[in-house]
């Protein structure tokens, strides 16, 4: 029992990790109808951007409380990873919103493999440790621990998917997205300004990314410029897997595909007799996709989109 | 029109351009560049196949690798020490294809609904579901030998004349890689022509019909399903089809080698040359092939300028790659070789 | 499409690959080329300098001293090409070494680059012998221009396994594998060694050389109450590993390979890197018969050594002590003595067995302790 807990706590641990980044992706695709690939990639920025921040004030203050020391690092990472985020939009998608779909599609793997590579000419090919800063508190629950570092990761994936689902619902940005993502016209006849909008999605996924970013590699104690890309795969994939461009969809895919991952990796080797096992974890992942994409294309909340060819 | 040369002029200096190429890049760079060459010529098999899926059907494909992949697997199992078979290569080459276009059908029928950027996921999916399990398919029965890979695997062979070693016809010393040279180019010609004709025909207009507007297309009774399943399979099979030449080139072959990294470079090939045009295509696939060779040379420049290394080449490329990629879609979306009607068509979705 | 297009891009493929240069070939005195090959650029690219390093010192050295071969002054020189770590380059590189007339090759530092590369020194009959590539599959292959100076993963496996169930007293076993060539090859072995010891290997569980997350395979792991945990991968996995197992609350003993026996991985587990066992072929530098004198001409001349330079040394040594017997650098010649090879070198006796592996080859033992590897004992892995 002990250990099926653990797997569960696991499970819905790496899911919020992957609907952190996953909230990013959807939020895009929601409005634009666009893969941004890069966005991954910008989830690695935010960490590598962070780390170096804290390292050096580890280095400068070492009596800092950690707290102290992660918002500081945070307080960077957010402004170069929205930044990022604009420049990407208006040099990388902007001039492509009305080019044929495969076009933007190629320069988000173009902008993604530029990010890698500036981030490895930036910070080498190491993976670089996370300072220990952070309390390591743990907490046994029925014979499974929980340490403090999962708990906040859990409660923060929530609070922000609930802040992004008030400020689409309530507010003026949220009303003008909404309207973005109905038609791009007819909004901008209404008097929305369609690329403001359009940036300001960006801003707030890229700010998101940043966040999912430091969380990451706190976790995990260390960040690398290859970090982005698998991650971004996971979360893109639990976002289809939820109903891209769904925002509590992208909250329930990423949990799902944690769990999934979780306990298939965990349970597969005995349940199969050994004749499968937990190296085939990516497998799951991926078939649970196709399968979702092929019977209920619009995921499992279903997504506003509409079919235009 | 009037000033070019007759067609049949243009035919045989090409002809004898082709003939001639191995033997003058072995005088004038040396030996290693005629390898390069025959990597080229693998690598025009494969951006070709994936330019029908891609450049003629308009299907976003990232897991184009797996189809090589099963090819290079193919050829490994039936010609190596690993199962103890020595099937010759014409029997082996084929049934490779034969199973990539197998697996292009099933990778497609599900996906037939599927519109671009998910079609993108989906057939990424696929490619690494192909890699893992060829990564791991080593127990509990050993099919694919797993990380390790499959060594020792038989070079091209009819009856006692080897591809792998040299031979003397005409007074002229071939080596083997001199020889694999021809045999690949013989197959690049059979995948251009085929590929020529393919454009040409009812169901390349059919794929490019789909490719711009796929219910318009269905609307004017073109089976989009079975059109579509068609490109995936073509795809597949020179996918396959290279795939087994790379084995027997390479002589071992392991799932590293069939990367998603590899997909996205085909890709890239293709997108740069320009999509669904033929010379494009090969000249994206020639140039990529051989520019990490000459990037190499970025190193030594920086080595003796500097006395340090301080941007690898290798990273150069990727670099160069991703610039390349934004650059070529936000420039020249047509490719740097571009076709009259892709070109086209993107000024007028610009316009 | 019109044929004039195509001739014309085969024109520009024709001048594009035109900007080569052709390699020179020095006249006059009796010059012999040996090749070495790794990756000079790439995330390796400290390594390959090693090896190149390591190989250049020994020829040097020769050189200074004078080489006569068939009653004619010898002249070495070095022709280094950097492989990149990538199978495709290994086999360009190797192709360029052969053409260039090169008479052996040191080389290459990967297993992955070294097996493909291997079968086109085979074809054109040049000795290669690798200070770094361990994979059992290089020698397995039976080429005889294959050679190892180094400890191969069957051996370091066998050593492992054993060192597990007797030395540490691990009665459960679980094992972890990076599914990468290195991380399973090595964990088989691993295996194979516990059962044979008596040991049981009650979990077997696999992750990948990206992931940084081992959570529900170590939960799983947890399960099975094992004694020690092996994990057959790289450090940057082992050190999250590490973290996990320890927030799970695993208290079985952590041992690793040669990819976890490094400064980086101290680095990056932190405090939880302590008491943690791994393993690297061949001996401590300062416990090599030559290990101090070599470190003082190394370090004059090139600086820090990373890790195989000793090896690419003993290997240059090696292939000329074999011209030397042979009175030879034709390949066709002295390839035949290279199985007869019995060297005293920096790195320890160099024999070859059958298939060209070194035999006897020496294991280290280090566990970390106050934030340092430090070293627990050399085991002479038994042929």
């Amino acid at each position: 029992m002990d250990i099926f807990l653990q797997q569960l706590i696991n499970g819905l641990v790496l899911g919020s990790v992957y609907a952190l980044v996953a909230l990013g992706y959807t939020m895009v695709y929601g409005i634009l109808e666009l893969i941004n690939f890069a966005h991954g990639e910008i989830t690695m920025m935010g960490a590598l951007v962070a780390l170096a921040v804290i390292g050096a004030l580890a280095l400068a203050a070492p009596g800092l409380p950690g707290v102290l020391v992660l918002g500081a690092g945070l307080a960077v990472a957010i402004p170069v990873c929205v930044a990022l985020g604009l420049v990407i939009e208006r040099v990388a998608y902007r001039p492509l919103r009305n080019a044929p779909r495969l076009a933007p599609l190629i320069t988000a793997i173009g902008v993604s493999i530029i990010l890698q590579n500036v981030a490895m000419l930036i910070w080498g090919k190491q993976y670089i440790p996370f300072p220990a800063i952070l309390p390591e508190g743990r907490h046994q629950v029925l014979g499974a621990t929980v340490s403090d570092i999962q708990i906040a990761i859990l409660v923060l994936a929530v609070l922000i998917m609930l802040a992004l689902i008030l400020v689409v619902q309530k507010t003026r940005l949220g009303r003008a997205m909404r309207a973005t993502a109905q038609s791009r016209q007819v909004a901008s006849l209404m008097g929305v300004d369609v690329n403001r909008v359009i940036a300001a999605t960006f801003a707030i996924g890229s700010a998101l990314a940043a966040v999912a970013g430091v969380m990451v590699s706190a976790y995990y104690g260390l960040a690398h410029y290859y970090m982005g890309f698998l991650l971004g795969l996971k979360a893109f994939s639990a976002a289809v897997l939820g109903g891209i461009g769904n925002l509590r969809g992208a909250m329930l895919g990423g949990l799902l595909l944690g769990l999934i991952e979780s306990f298939g990796a965990g349970y597969i080797g005995d349940l199969t007799g050994g004749f499968l096992g937990s190296n085939y974890q990516d497998v799951f992942a991926f078939f649970v996709l196709i399968a979702v994409l092929v019977f209920r294309p619009s995921g499992l909340l279903g997504a506003r989109l509409v079919e235009r060819a | 029109m009037k000033r070019t040369p007759p067609r049949w002029l243009a035919f045989s200096l090409l002809a004898l351009g082709l003939a001639l190429l191995p033997f003058l890049v072995d005088a004038g760079m040396g030996r290693s560049w005629v390898r390069l060459l025959d990597l080229a010529l693998l690598y025009v098999i494969l951006a070709l196949g994936l330019n029908i899926v891609v450049g003629y059907a308009g299907l976003l494909d990232l897991g184009y690798v797996a189809f090589y992949a099963l090819g290079a697997y193919v050829y490994a199992w039936l010609a190596s020490p690993h199962f103890g078979l020595h099937l010759p290569f014409w029997a082996v080459l084929p049934l490779g294809a034969a199973l990539a276009a197998l697996f292009g059908v099933l990778l497609g029928a599900p996906t037939l609904r599927l519109r671009g950027d998910y079609l993108a996921i989906v057939t990424l999916g696929f490619g690494e579901i192909i890699r893992i399990f060829m990564n791991n398919l080593n127990a509990p029965v050993n099919i694919t030998n797993g990380p390790q890979g499959i060594n020792l695997i038989d070079p091209v062979r009819l009856g006692s004349f080897s591809l792998n070693q040299p031979h003397r016809l005409f007074g002229v010393t071939f080596t083997g890689i001199h020889l694999t040279y021809y045999l690949f180019l013989l197959f690049t010609l059979m995948v251009i022509f085929i590929s020529m004709r393919l454009e040409d025909s009812r169901i390349g207009r059919a794929w490019v019909a789909i490719r711009e507007d796929e219910i318009a297309a269905a609307a004017t009774g073109i089976n989009t399903r079975n059109l579509k399943l068609l490109a995936f399979a073509m795809g597949a099979t020179f996918g396959g089809l290279a795939g087994g030449l790379f084995a027997s080139f390479q002589g071992f072959i392991s799932p590293e080698s069939f990367n998603l990294m590899e997909s996205i470079m085909i890709l890239c090939m293709i997108v740069l040359g320009g999509m669904g045009h033929i010379p494009g295509v090969i000249f994206g696939a020639v140039v990529l092939t051989l520019l990490p060779e000459a990037l190499r040379y970025t190193g030594d420049w920086q080595r003796d300028l500097f006395g340090h290394v301080y941007v690898d080449p290798a990273d150069l490329r990727m670099l160069l790659f991703g610039v390349a990629l934004v650059a070529v879609m936000l420039y020249r979306p047509a490719g740097l070789l571009p076709s009259t009607r892709r070109r086209r068509e993107f000024a007028d979705a610009k316009g | 499409m019109t044929v004039h297009k195509l001739a014309w891009v085969m024109v520009a493929a024709a001048l594009v690959a035109g900007c080569g240069d052709k390699p020179q070939q020095d006249g006059g005195k009796q010059t012999v080329l040996i090749g070495q090959a790794s990756p000079l650029t790439g995330p390796q690219a400290h390594l390959g300098k090693d090896n190149e390093n390591g190989a250049r010192l020994a020829l040097d050295e020769i050189n200074a001293a004078g080489l006569t071969l068939g009653g004619k002054k010898v002249v070495l020189e070095l022709k280094s090409e950097d492989d990149a770590a990538d199978p495709k380059t290994a086999t360009t590189v190797a192709q360029k070494l052969v053409d260039e007339g090169v008479a052996g090759v040191i080389g290459h530092l990967n297993s992955g680059a070294t097996i493909p590369a291997s079968r086109i020194y085979s074809d054109n009959g040049i000795p290669q012998i690798s200070p770094s590539a361990t994979a059992v599959a290089y020698t397995a292959a039976g080429y005889k221009t294959a050679f190892r100076v180094m400890t191969n993963d069957a051996q370091q496996g066998s050593v492992l396994g054993n060192f597990a169930v007797t030395k540490l007293g691990a009665k459960r076993i679980a094992i972890i594998d990076d599914r990468t060539a290195y991380g399973q090859g090595l964990a088989d072995e691993v295996e194979k060694a516990v059962k044979a010891a008596g040991g049981e290997v009650v979990a077997r569980e696999y992750t990948s050389d990206r992931s940084t997350d081992f959570m529900a395979i170590l939960t799983s792991i947890k399960g099975k109450a094992p004694d020690l945990v092996f994990f057959g991968g790289m450090d940057p996995q082992a050190a999250p590993m590490i973290k996990q197992m320890k927030q799970l609350g695993i208290h079985a003993k952590f041992l690793g390979g040669d990819g976890v026996q490094t400064p980086a991985f101290i680095q990056l587990a932190g405090g939880d890197a302590e008491g943690a066992l791994a393993s690297n072929p061949g001996l401590p530098l300062d416990a090599m018969p030559g290990g101090s004198a070599f470190k003082a001409k190394f370090e004059a001349k090139y600086g820090q050594i990373q890790n195989y330079a000793p090896y690419a040394y003993d290997a240059m040594h090696v292939l000329v002590d074999a011209m030397k017997r042979a009175d030879s650098s034709d390949p066709a010649k002295y390839l035949a003595e290279l199985p007869k090879t019995d060297y005293q070198g920096v790195t320890g006796h160099i024999r070859f067995d059958a298939k060209g592996d070194l035999t006897g080859g020496a294991v280290t033992l280090y566990q970390v302790k106050d934030g340092k590897w430090q070293t627990l004992e050399t085991v002479q892995s038994g042929k």
